[in-house]
């Protein structure tokens, strides 16, 4: 029987602020990209060393799943992300070391690949369930509503860790949620939209 | 050889992005895999670039790698041997 099911809690992070179910959680105007999360990741006291040798991409991907799931370890989670420039901001550092006459970097090399950020999130949180990346044009609230009904709904995962996470042009554009069966939003796609754009 | 020492780890720590450790964390006889530093894979084959670029050692031999590769004071003695630049 399908559910009615709700926004656990939600976490907003762009150039210059972290938000956190409508709560500011770290705010830096003078931040230049990419520095925000390395900033972030100092004050919130993260202790993932692992941290510092990950792209941006996986960076901002790592942050927002440490804030969503601080405290609420259910190992059957699902991570469904998506974004509309793949890993073009590390793909742009590889070609570069290839251009320089060197040899390519091995650590930006690992990077090349979006979903490398859903696993470090499964490693990090011990993760076995389904992780998905999908690439849109922009923001698909509808697909990530659709997509992580579905897992529940069909008992692949008790929740989702979903969102979007667009690293490019020098802009962080990150809005994930978890989707469950509690919360005090429904998991709705206008209600999604409004979230993201807030 | 304690000024290679030094260098060493300074380029490692920027190498691999250790951006929590300074020179002064590493000991000479720590190891840098395992229990040690924590080094993965992907660094080592972040030193092996390392030491082909800033001394001109090529390492072919995973096995030999693994004895090099032990801690700093085996990995300074071996550069000191057999760097060409």
């Amino acid at each position: 029987m399908k559910e009615n099911l709700k926004i656990q809690s939600y976490c907003r992070i762009t150039n210059n602020s972290i938000v956190v179910n409508g709560q500011s959680v770290f705010e830096n105007k003078a931040a230049v990209f990419p520095e925000i999360l390395k900033l972030a990741y100092r004050q919130l006291n993260l202790n993932y060393p692992k941290f510092f040798k990950m792209d941006t991409l996986s960076r901002l991907a790592f942050l927002s799943a440490e804030l969503l799931l601080k405290g609420s370890h259910n190992s059957n989670t699902a991570i469904v992300l998506s974004n509309r420039s793949g890993s073009l901001d590390t793909d742009l550092k590889h070609q570069q070391t290839i251009d320089s006459g060197d040899y390519p970097s091995p650590s930006i090399f690992v990077y090349t690949l979006p979903n490398i950020g859903t696993g470090e999130i499964a490693i990090r949180h011990k993760l076995r369930s389904e992780n998905a990346f999908f690439v849109f044009e922009e923001f698909n609230a509808e697909f990530l509503q659709d997509y992580s009904s579905i897992l529940i709904n069909s008992a692949k995962s008790e929740q989702v860790l979903c969102g979007w996470v667009e690293v490019d042009n020098h802009n962080i554009d990150g809005f994930m949620f978890l989707a469950g069966k509690q919360g005090e939003y429904d998991l709705d796609t206008n209600i999604i939209e409004k979230l993201y754009k807030a | 050889m304690e000024q290679l020492k030094l260098e060493l780890k300074e380029n490692i720590i920027e190498a691999l992005n250790l951006e929590e450790f300074t020179a002064n964390d590493i000991a000479d006889d720590d190891a840098l895999f395992g229990d040690g530093l924590g080094l993965d894979s992907i660094d080592a084959l972040e030193l092996i670039v390392l030491l082909d670029k800033d001394y001109g050692i090529k390492l072919t031999d995973p096995e030999s790698s693994k004895e090099i590769f032990k801690s700093i004071n085996v990995l300074a003695a071996y550069i000191d041997q057999n760097r060409t630049k």
